[in-house]
């Protein structure tokens, strides 16, 4: 570290000379819950400092004497609901008073030390209630039988003629009746022979149930915590600038114009970034750091540029590819074909941008690193801070937060690194928050993609044979996934692989290549994609051949009831067919992703100037199962504007091997005035599996959009963001 | 020296002047419901009420704000119970909820232009980002928050 200036001895009280209220005390409000939010409960600061409770069962659930029950969530809340649905599950099988529950952050520490005993932590792949539903029953059921083998114990009787329901056991002879906060202690001691049986979902008698989530009042008058909002004593403030060119490295640094800057304690070099710490506030760190001219060692990747990658991708489209699924003979069926078709579908790099930049609060001590973040894997971030720090990872305790957004983004933990580097030099808690312009730049995106399809019709102009060739770059490869190179990887052709049209002749390729710019999952992928290209192609069959697009798609799914079913949804819900004023139109997409299946019908007006406006937007999805419907029905809202912001704006452009879009002045978001009525329709079919809620909204709308932007103007758009096209002109 | 009342309670506070009120409220008064999304007032996530009008405190620097009133989303209402915060209960609007607390406070002032605001007027006046596109429960929320005001 290069010191220049330092007040070591800042205090608050510098700023702050007097403080007291107008009327001449303090006044303290305390927050009341309104009856309709009066259920469950969560604290404000989501992460706990203690990882052990009193009154404990297991290391999932403590139940207090008064009742009071404790349920630990293993997962990541970033909006998507899942702190509400999974205790849901457990009560469902507990047979607890929901009004009782209180839930907090499992620790990541207690699970590493345990044994892994919480399971996966992780929050990405809309994985949280459809990986860990059984789990969560196994936990609720056992504690619960625990509990009637406490008080079967107590009357001594046979556990088989206990009931529990609402937090009570009764013995049904007599009558008698003990409480589970008078039954905690014992069941804690009691070892079941043999795990109970789960619930099957006709046995359910709490969920499904749209509930208030538990984190909603907190979030509405700004009590609750992320981890941008951490506060520990001494801590001083870190911004940060890397490399713009990926793999780049810091040459030199003049910090000399910093001399005489209030509240700067140095600025910390490190091998591809640059960083200044301030005391006091973040702005002093980021006003300083812009001040600073770092020069760059960018390398070969410094003359990549956006025009140069698409080509080359365009350019692979004849290379050699790996298989991912191949049934019939595509080859055959097109040379014999009497009409076939061509096209090739392009979309950009996007940054995930959640609202809350990326941040990391760290306190490196000799013996202990503790960490305050939001992240989507607290387990993962455990062992990756640990690596960091050299500590063990018993040694380090992540506290987990509310996450202002994730996507896919929060768990690359590259935050948690730069802020133990930084506190190793500063020997002081170090909060670092990256600007939004570096969390735009920095973000690893989602992949660029190319896809080039080939089709050949039959005389009654449906598709007998297509096939489906990507060009894109591993994200497994990037986040550092083994896999097999003979082998599609998943994301890479999620969505085209999986396509549910029955076409004899189905060929889908795939090559892989990254470039210097790392790539990650980001909500729905390969869908996110995927769905706009192949949805997009099928569209410009059923037009040239004159088959209305959804009766195509219907024929395609012919013997397929469930898609049928959200395709039927969406349509009849859509008004499909209905007359339109001159310069509107609909476009219908449907997929599955995570096991749910989703259809759109998206209505746009295509006014002459070209000015787009997406009208509504009617969603059908099946999540086979529900926890907690309201979530799955604002998932399904959220996805599509996700989707919608991707579509209409979405693209990082790459220059000179930067990425140039930086702030959302020149990355855009859909916002209230852009955004579509979005009418959405469960319709889940059941059965053995659980479909996933957060994701599968996502791919389809780009496609419903474009379809129906083609319906209105008669422009195809093969290339997102849409916004690049000129859709002016006669209607 | 500025000398400025947020949410009832007057500071003196000396610092830099070009430090933008957010950073006043995050970092000095530790006021964190107020949050930092972009640093150039485009998305909102920082909008605090300055003598009454809705501002992006990221832009706004202290300098300028001696003798202000500042209101922030934990001083809108004493208990949780402004009609914008009720209407956002109950019609369920966050997701994420980092937008939230600029949300909240971008309509509470609007509302007071706009006490029965129109699709159009909500699409002209409330310009904040939410990137978990809570908007179709958030435009329900403003029309229920318009209509329990007036009620």
């Amino acid at each position: 570290m290069h010191g220049t200036g330092n007040d070591a001895t800042f205090s608050r009280r510098h700023f702050i000379l007097t403080a007291m209220s107008a009327a001449g005390g303090l006044i303290v409000g305390i927050a009341a819950a309104p009856d309709s939010a009066r259920a469950a409960t969560i604290s404000k600061q989501p992460w706990t400092d203690s990882d052990q409770a009193p009154h404990e069962i297991d290391a999932w659930i403590a139940i207090d004497p008064d009742d009071s029950i404790l349920i630990r969530y293993q997962r990541s809340e970033m909006g998507q609901g899942s702190m509400t649905a999974l205790p849901m599950i457990i009560t469902e099988e507990l047979q607890c008073d929901w009004s009782k529950v209180r839930i907090e952050y499992a620790s990541a520490n207690r699970s590493i030390r345990e044994n892994r005993i919480y399971g996966d932590m992780f929050s990405h792949g809309s994985m949280s209630v459809r990986q860990s539903q059984r789990m969560m029953q196994q936990v609720g059921a056992s504690a619960r039988e625990r509990l009637i083998a406490a008080a079967a114990a107590r009357w001594h009787v046979s556990a088989s003629e206990c009931v529990a329901a609402q937090s009570v056991v009764t013995h049904r002879p007599s009558g008698r009746a003990l409480r589970y906060g008078q039954l905690a202690a014992d069941a804690a001691r009691v070892k079941l022979a043999a795990e109970p049986a789960i619930k099957t979902p006709a046995q359910f008698t709490f969920i499904p149930r749209s509930i208030p989530r538990v984190d909603l009042v907190h979030k509405t008058d700004g009590s609750a915590k992320f981890g941008i909002d951490a506060q520990v004593p001494d801590m001083v403030f870190a911004a940060i600038n890397a490399c713009p060119v990926r793999g780049g490295k810091l040459k030199s640094v003049d910090e000399s114009m910093l001399s005489g800057t209030p509240g700067i304690v140095g600025v910390v070099k490190l091998e591809n970034a640059v960083a200044v710490v301030a005391t006091g506030t973040f702005w002093r760190a980021k006003r300083a750091l812009s001040r600073l001219q770092p020069e760059w060692d960018v390398g070969a990747a410094g003359s990549i540029d956006s025009t140069q990658l698409s080509a080359q991708f365009r350019a692979a489209l004849t290379e050699r590819m790996v298989t991912a699924r191949n049934d019939g003979d595509f080859d055959r069926a097109m040379s014999g074909a009497v009409r076939t078709f061509e096209a090739i579908y392009e979309t950009p790099y996007l940054s995930h941008s959640p609202m809350e930049p990326m941040n990391a609060t760290v306190n490196l001590q000799p013996d202990r690193l503790d960490v305050w973040v939001g992240t989507q894997d607290a387990e993962m971030a455990l062992g990756a801070a640990a690596r960091f720090s050299g500590l063990k990872p018993e040694q380090v305790h992540i506290h987990n937060a509310f996450l202002g957004g994730g996507f896919g983004r929060r768990d690359a933990n590259d935050d948690i690194a730069q802020a133990i580097a930084i506190a190793r030099v500063v020997k002081r808690p170090v909060k670092l928050i990256w600007t939004r312009e570096e969390d735009t730049r920095q973000d690893r995106f989602r992949p660029h993609a190319v896809v080039g399809f080939k089709a050949a019709v039959g005389a009654d102009g449906m598709p007998t044979a297509w096939s489906m060739r990507v060009v894109t770059s591993s994200i497994f490869k990037s986040v550092g996934i083994p896999f097999p190179a003979d082998r599609a990887e998943p994301p890479a052709v999620d969505t085209l692989e999986s396509n549910g049209y029955n076409v004899a002749n189905t060929r889908v390729e795939v090559l892989l290549k990254n470039t210097h710019l790392p790539v990650w999952f980001y909500r729905a992928p390969g869908g996110n994609q995927h769905v706009f290209a192949l949805e997009g192609f099928l569209d410009e069959i059923a037009s040239a051949t004159g088959i209305d697009p959804y009766l195509m798609r219907r024929k395609l799914l012919r013997g397929k009831p469930d898609w049928l079913k959200v395709l039927d949804t969406a349509a009849e819900k859509g008004d499909w067919g209905k007359p339109l004023p001159r310069g509107s139109g609909r476009g219908i997409a449907i997929c599955t992703f995570t096991d749910s299946l989703c259809a759109q019908v998206a209505e746009v007006t295509v006014k002459p100037s070209g000015l787009l406006k997406v009208n509504r937007v009617i969603v059908a999805l099946d999540t086979r199962h529900m926890v907690n419907p309201q979530t799955v029905v604002e998932q399904a809202e959220s996805s599509v504007i996700f989707g919608l912001t991707a579509a209409l704006y979405g693209k990082i452009t790459i220059k000179e091997g930067a990425a140039v879009q930086g702030n959302f002045d020149t990355y855009r978001m859909v916002r209230l005035a852009d955004a579509p009525r979005i009418d959405v329709h469960l319709v889940p079919s059941g059965g053995d599996i659980w479909g996933g809620a957060g994701e599968p909204a996502v791919p389809p709308v780009g496609a419903a959009v474009a379809n129906a932007i083609f319906a209105a103007t008669g422009k195809r758009i093969r290339t997102l963001p849409i916004v690049d096209t000129d859709l002016s002109g006669p209607t | 020296m500025i000398t400025i009342d947020i949410n009832g309670i007057s500071w003196q506070i000396d610092i830099e002047p070009d430090t933008p009120l957010l950073w006043v409220l995050r970092d000095i008064i530790g006021l964190t419901g107020t949050k930092f999304g972009c640093g150039i007032a485009q998305c909102g996530a920082c909008t605090v009420h300055i003598n009454g009008i809705a501002m992006r405190s990221c832009s706004v620097p202290i300098g300028g704000l001696d003798r202000a009133k500042v209101v922030t989303i934990e001083g809108l209402s004493p208990d949780n119970n402004h009609p914008v915060q009720r209407a956002w209960i109950a019609e369920g609007v966050p997701q994420c909820g980092y937008c939230q607390s600029g949300q909240i406070m971008a309509v509470a002032a609007f509302l007071k232009t706009f006490p029965k605001p129109t699709d159009a007027d909500i699409d002209a006046g409330v310009t904040n980002i939410c990137r978990c596109g809570t908007y179709e429960a958030l435009r329900r929320a403003i029309h229920r928050a318009a209509d329990m005001t007036k009620a």
